[in-house]
């Protein structure tokens, strides 16, 4: 059974300077299920994702994905394995065109070498057109990245992370300063990306939360303080008592 | 920063390093006291501009497109320089002053009775050629594996250059290193047989400079404007983000900073072959700074303005030392100041935006009417 999990994290912890960020954590998410992370600040939200992509170590506990080991490796390793990540500050590459961010982007070589004889095939091209058109970002696709609106960056990066295909997505507070229209119109995204792509959501906004109408965890010093429908965690008191004051 | 990711300056400053080097070295061969005919002093002050012109490109594609500051580049052109220096030596077999086929003069000098091992081969010119490139590509490489591989990058990075050619501008000042301590390598008498004092053969090696660093501008253009030079930048602007990729940003720069000393230590060769000596001084972490500085004069990350900025700067230095020599560095200070503040993209810069708004670049040139908040209706 516990092989069947997508994603596996058990009894996770990670001290910083003797502060626990993450502390036996134990999290699991099955194939194709897109999921919500919900905790105030400081739960250990980016922390996690920080462990599953390899950016840092934990102390003990296992992150298994489809059965893997991660943390043993480092990040391109996990990024190749089908892990992407999207941060929550929007990072494009801001001097190169929206066309080329796409293009690194791709499921394709890592390897520099190749990369110096590599010439973009027309394949490449219209996966890259297609990738577009789901962002809607057709008609900036010659502009430098840097002169994109944070929301059309924030659509770019997801843009970026379709590209590379993975297998799970990892997004780190996608609406963050976006406005209500943008904020429904990302979640209609995402929700269309978890046909085809499990996906776990960091955010704190609770109506695009509810929008995304998915189960919802929610962290808590470090640890899940509860798992469960929106309505269901909403009215548990101990989640009204973390959020509205201690 | 911003980077166009045209590169037409490119072609153009190749095609105009052909043209220089061509005329000058055609007008060498003409009956002197002619209009036209160039004096030999000028065939060697520009074929060491053209040297120095490698070594500029090379800081560029490390530094424009990399974001490697390096402070220490000269040290490749410099082993680039030995290595030539070295074949150059063995040329000059018996005619030394003490006249010893087999031994350089200052081995005869140092009563040494062998040569050292590392000298085997050098006498062969296939085999220094190979050595110009290898020695310095070996070393980058070292060097590069283990600082990129570290996560060894900024200021940090800087510094352990300056550190890497002063180390060994200290090791070459040694006489016991084999390479002719202060003195360094010199008095050459010819190259594969051609008297390096006569003008045919000055000509023919300021052709050659020309047309090999042209050659290198394309070989970088071509590096920097496929995808790879786009995975540069990103690892330039977000080397972070590039892991999440899946990139291992280490591996990019490694490649482009090996590449980079290599350039720099054909610059080195052409430069022995040239003015005739090398000596411990162009380890002199001063030398590797100034270097930068011919770049962001030219213009960073457009290669054409590394080429521009060193032709420009020594002929600067030229005219500047014989007029009032003391005062060149603070010229050099303020030339560096100056530039940072008024012209960030360098001379190449500013000739892009009093000419170019119209062309190709306004295409990925971000305008203010595209910068819009929100998203277009679908």
């Amino acid at each position: 059974m516990s092989e069947d999990w997508l994603l596996d994290l058990s009894h996770v912890s990670v001290t910083f300077d003797g502060f626990r960020a993450i502390n036996d954590l134990t999290l699991r998410l099955r194939p194709g299920e897109m999921r919500a992370i919900v905790g105030p600040n400081g739960a250990g939200k980016t922390t996690m994702m920080d462990i599953v992509t390899g950016k840092t170590r934990p102390d003990c506990g296992s992150v298994r994905f489809r059965g893997q080991e991660l943390t043993r490796f480092d990040e391109p390793t996990i990024a190749r394995l089908g892990i992407g990540r999207k941060f929550q500050k929007p990072t494009v590459f801001e001097a190169l065109s929206v066309h080329d961010n796409l293009l690194l982007a791709l499921r394709g070589t890592r390897s520099p070498l190749r990369m110096l004889f590599l010439r973009e095939t027309p394949d490449e091209g219209e996966r890259i057109a297609g990738l577009l058109g789901r962002i809607g970002l057709t008609a900036r696709e010659r502009l430098l990245a840097g002169a994109l609106s944070h929301g059309q960056k924030q659509w770019l990066e997801i843009g970026m992370l379709l590209a590379q295909d993975p297998r799970l997505l990892l997004v780190d507070e996608p609406v963050a300063g976006m406005t209500d229209a943008e904020t429904m119109q990302t979640a209609d995204l995402l929700r269309d990306i978890n046909t085809s792509h499990s996906v776990i959501v960091v955010e704190h906004d609770m109506d695009f939360v509810r929008a995304l109408g998915v189960d919802v965890t929610v962290l808590h010093e470090g640890s899940v303080l509860t798992e469960g429908t929106l309505d269901r965690v909403s009215a548990d008191p101990r989640v009204i008592d973390v959020y509205l004051g201690r | 920063m911003k980077t166009s990711m045209d590169f037409r300056s490119v072609r153009l400053a190749a095609g105009l390093v052909l043209l220089l080097s061509a005329v000058l070295s055609l007008g060498s061969l003409l009956p002197q006291q002619g209009v036209f005919s160039v004096s030999p002093f000028v065939v060697t002050i520009v074929g060491k501009y053209l040297s120095y012109a490698f070594l500029a490109l090379a800081i560029d594609l490390v530094w424009g497109f990399a974001g490697i500051l390096t402070l220490g580049h000269a040290a490749f052109f410099a082993l680039g320089g030995y290595a030539m220096g070295m074949y150059l030596t063995r040329e000059i077999g018996a005619r030394g002053v003490y006249g010893n086929a087999h031994l350089p003069d200052f081995m005869v000098f140092l009563s040494w009775s062998d040569l050292p091992w590392y000298w085997m081969g050098s006498e062969h010119f296939a085999v220094s050629v190979l050595l110009v490139l290898l020695v310095p590509g070996a070393l980058a490489a070292l060097f590069g594996w283990l600082a990129f591989r570290s996560r060894v990058s900024g200021v940090y990075l800087s510094i352990i250059t300056q550190a890497l050619t002063f180390a060994l501008m200290l090791a070459f000042f040694q006489n016991g290193l084999g390479f002719g301590g202060n003195n360094g390598l010199t008095d050459f008498k010819d190259v594969l047989g051609f008297d390096l004092h006569q003008a045919r053969t000055r000509a023919a090696l300021l052709a050659l400079t020309g047309v090999f660093l042209a050659g290198s501008l394309m070989l970088a253009r071509w590096v920097v404007s496929g995808r790879f030079g786009r995975l540069l930048v990103a690892v330039r602007d977000a080397e972070s983000r590039t892991r999440f990729m899946g990139y291992r940003p280490d591996h990019a720069k490694l490649l482009v900073w090996i590449l980079s000393a290599m350039i720099a230590a054909v610059g080195g060769a052409f430069y022995v072959l040239q003015v005739g000596i090398i000596n411990p001084g162009e380890f002199t972490p001063g030398n590797s700074i100034e270097a930068v500085i011919w770049v962001a004069v030219g213009g960073r990350g457009t290669l054409s303005g590394a080429v521009l900025g060193a032709v420009l700067v020594n002929f600067g230095k030229t005219l500047f030392t014989a007029w009032m020599p003391e005062f060149w560095l603070y010229g050099l200070g303020f030339l560096f100041i100056a530039t940072t503040l008024f012209l960030p993209c360098g001379l190449v810069g500013l000739v892009g935006s009093m000419g170019g708004r119209a062309g190709r670049n306004a295409r990925t040139d971000p305008t203010p009417e595209l910068v819009e908040p929100g998203r277009d209706e679908e």
